[in-house]
């Protein structure tokens, strides 16, 4: 269970106040206006900005002071998700060593991913030589490397064209039904959270109103 | 927990502040120390004897006249010289010439003094000229010849602001503007002025600032106590008289008058006159085929065209002629025996030795300021204080370097021969010297780079080496390579450090030319002069190319 109490953020004169539980496996879309706070929201959780007061908690593990990398959490970005002087394999390795250096399991595993979001034989490709889609599909592959048990996907298809918006959603269930992580999601779009049979989340003005 | 989270605990990463602490560190011991022993040694310092001295304000008077006059010189010469590059974008060998105008930035002082002597000189090529066609001669040492070389040096710099600048307007305005049936006039009115309008506030600023510090131009071409700069008169008073006390004190006014202009670019809102765009090559425009059609079309008929023509060309010469008479000059009979002379070889080896050592200083210093600053402003969201932090290493811009080297001189002569560690003294300053450059190259390439992937970085958890090793050293080391050539041959070039502690014993070739001029040897200087061009423009590509990686140098 991810629980956010009475989480206090102040950014440029706007304030929120979080106060929300999200199941372990469950699946959850964010909706809301632009500068409503989802993105604010997703950030707390990821600890990319501290908040004034409150605790943000994963089961028992108080996340609220531990650096980003530290925290059960993976960030699946809009955009700039990769580093484009590295290769897809170097990229995606990252996500379990920020080294890069790997052992033989965990170049295993890597492949196998690879393979699952269907790009195998891509390893030594740029990402500049790939398509918006494939970007997206490397950037997934690193999630599903880190098997963090929460999945935090910030309009991760808002740059996609239709058809391969559908192809990454078809992805992404099999992604989440093959590891069961808990999703929060922000979108612009309710077929998208109709396709991942996701409950709908609403941010107004400052607060949150869950529905089922 | 599981594994991976583990490696993370375990790579024990520097905390964020202490690249920038030491750098900060190794900064104000190397200007705080010696402005503290010049102001212990200076005493009491009889500051209204002085105000009312006729010399210091004859020299604060010139060094301010000398530097408006270059500076208004350089941009109104620029701006017609930008206006046409723009407005021609596929003239003929318009990129060698921008690149020719970049040079500026590379070649010593000195040694464009000498192909400017060659050219405006009593002998040179255009009193030959002038005296062909019995019209008046003109003298170079004085007021003209000051201004003559600070717009040899300024109005290129100027020039390819500008134009940078110009081509930043989208192609839409173009397209626009032909639709609308606009004038070159309303052109110029409506959509070039505004482009560099704001620029050029902060560009004479820091032309202004340039011609205000210049050293070796005033101290070769200025005339006497009538043309002389507060930087000449500080070598001056501490050279000639060992004059520690005129020397402190001039140096105050120079620190004053500095840190105003300082203060004025620093609050300037568009402070960007001097950046990595500035010092890249600039290939061609951007534009397409399609929109140079269209631009020929705005200024059309043979009059645009011949007005077009005739600034570039006149441009192009005032920049050339110094170059290629410095470069005839210098393949004389004399060539092979200094070239192979045991004094120009040791010269030379200290020449690289120098520029190679404070280059690396620099970049160290510059490197371990942004790693702190960028940690600063993006993570901590501190932009003032991040800025303040960079602009530390600004500090030779308001510290004349000659009082840094006195009062590292008076710091270290209980300990040392002061004139058999000339070099170190030279390496040290000409580092300071070079670190405002250093920064401005390299701060909007770190910023850009860790400003777009902030989170992914955090959210992976690279850090410290990992992130220099994987992140920052590919994608900065086009920037790097830059910084360092431009650093290097900055630093090969420079006569203010060792014009003041240079001995027969210790010699740059910048000294070794200057005291060939100054001794009228001049088929040894121009040897020496081709000599040191020639090294500065080796030290810039070399170090380019091989720091840079060579399939970035060309882009």
């Amino acid at each position: 269970m991810l629980t956010l109490k009475d989480v206090d953020v102040q950014l440029a004169e706007r304030q929120w106040c979080f106060d929300i539980e999200l199941d372990t496996h469950g699946i959850y879309a964010l909706l809301g206006r632009s500068g409503s706070g989802k993105s604010t929201l997703l950030n707390i959780i990821a600890g990319f900005l501290k908040a004034r007061s409150g605790t943000v908690k994963w089961h028992e593990q108080n996340l609220t002071t531990l650096e980003p990398a530290q925290r059960p959490v993976t960030t699946l970005f809009q955009d700039h998700n990769l580093f484009s002087h590295l290769s897809v394999v170097q990229n995606i390795g990252l996500g379990i060593s920020p080294n890069l250096k790997l052992n033989s399991t965990q170049t295993e595993n890597l492949q196998a991913v690879l393979e699952n979001v269907g790009l195998a034989g891509y390893e030594k490709k740029s990402p500049g030589s790939l398509s918006g889609g494939e970007q997206q599909r490397v950037a997934l592959a690193r999630c599903l490397l880190r098997r963090q048990p929460i999945l935090l996907l910030d309009e991760p298809f808002s740059a996609l064209d239709a058809t391969t918006r559908q192809e990454m959603i078809t992805l992404l269930r099999r992604v989440i039904e093959g590891y069961k992580p808990c999703v929060l999601m922000v979108t612009h779009d309710e077929d998208d959270a109709m396709a991942l049979t996701a409950s709908i989340i609403k941010m107004e003005s400052d607060r949150i109103v869950k529905s089922e | 927990m599981s594994s991976y989270s583990q490696a993370h605990k375990n790579t024990r990463a520097w905390p964020w502040w202490m690249s920038g602490a030491l750098a900060l560190l190794i900064i104000i011991v190397f200007t705080l120390l010696p402005v503290l022993a010049m102001l212990k040694e200076a005493g009491s310092i009889g500051w209204q004897t002085l105000v009312d001295s006729a010399y210091l304000r004859r020299v604060i008077t010139f060094s301010l006249k000398q530097a408006a006059l270059s500076t208004a010189l350089s941009l109104l010469l620029a701006l017609p010289m930008a206006l046409a590059l723009a407005h021609k974008p596929r003239f003929v060998a318009r990129t060698l010439i921008v690149n020719l105008f970049s040079l500026s930035l590379v070649i010593p002082t000195i040694v464009a003094i000498y192909g400017i002597v060659a050219v405006f000189g009593r002998t040179g090529w255009l009193n030959e000229l002038l005296s062909a066609l019995s019209l008046p001669t003109i003298s170079i040492y004085g007021l003209t010849g000051i201004l003559i070389a600070h717009v040899f040096f300024n109005m290129p710099l100027a020039s390819r602001i500008l134009l940078i600048n110009l081509e930043g307007i989208p192609a839409q305005n173009w397209r626009l503007a032909k639709q609308m049936g606009m004038s070159p006039v309303s052109v110029f009115r409506f959509i070039e002025w505004p482009a560099i309008k704001s620029q050029l506030p902060s560009l004479a600023l820091l032309i202004f600032t340039l011609c205000f510090t210049s050293f070796a131009i005033v101290l070769t071409l200025g005339g006497g106590p009538r043309a002389t700069t507060i930087e000449v008169a500080i070598y001056q008073a501490l050279r000639f008289d060992f004059d520690i006390k005129l020397a402190v004190a001039l140096g105050g006014v120079q620190l004053g008058i500095c840190m105003l202009l300082m203060m004025l670019s620093t609050f300037s809102t568009h402070n960007h006159a001097l950046n990595f765009s500035t010092f890249s090559v600039i290939k061609t425009s951007a534009q397409s085929k399609y929109d140079h059609q269209l631009m020929d079309s705005i200024w059309k008929g043979k009059g645009w065209n011949l007005l077009h023509v005739v600034i570039i060309a006149l441009s192009t010469l005032y920049v050339l002629t110094p170059l290629l008479a410095l470069l005839l000059s210098a393949i004389n009979n004399k060539l092979l025996p200094v070239v192979t002379h045991a004094t120009t070889i040791e010269a030379m080896i200290n020449t690289v030795l120098v520029s190679l050592a404070s280059a690396t200083l620099s970049l160290g210093l510059a490197i371990g300021l942004l790693n702190s600053a960028r940690h600063v402003r993006i993570r901590l969201k501190q932009e003032q204080a991040g800025q303040w932090l960079q602009l530390s290493g600004n500090i030779i811009l308001v510290l004349p370097p000659l009082v840094l080297g006195t009062g590292l001189f008076l710091l270290l002569r209980p300990f040392a021969d002061v004139f058999s560690i000339a070099l170190v003294l030279v390496i040290t300053i000409n580092s300071l010297m070079a670190l405002p450059f250093i920064l401005r190259i390299l701060e909007g390439p770190v910023l850009m780079s860790a400003n777009k992937q902030d989170k992914l970085l955090q959210s992976l958890g690279i850090q410290g080496f990992n992130r220099w090793r994987l992140i920052d050293w590919p994608t900065l080391r086009k920037p790097i390579g830059l910084s360092l050539a431009i650093a290097a041959t900055l630093s090969a070039g420079d006569l203010t450090v060792i014009a003041l502690f240079g001995s027969e014993r210790v010699r740059t070739l910048p000294l070794l030319l200057y005291q060939r001029m100054g001794s009228y040897r001049l088929e040894e200087a121009a040897v020496t002069a081709g000599l040191l061009l020639v090294l500065c423009l080796a030290l810039f590509s070399i170090l380019q190319r091989l720091v840079g990686g060579r399939k970035y140098a060309d882009t």
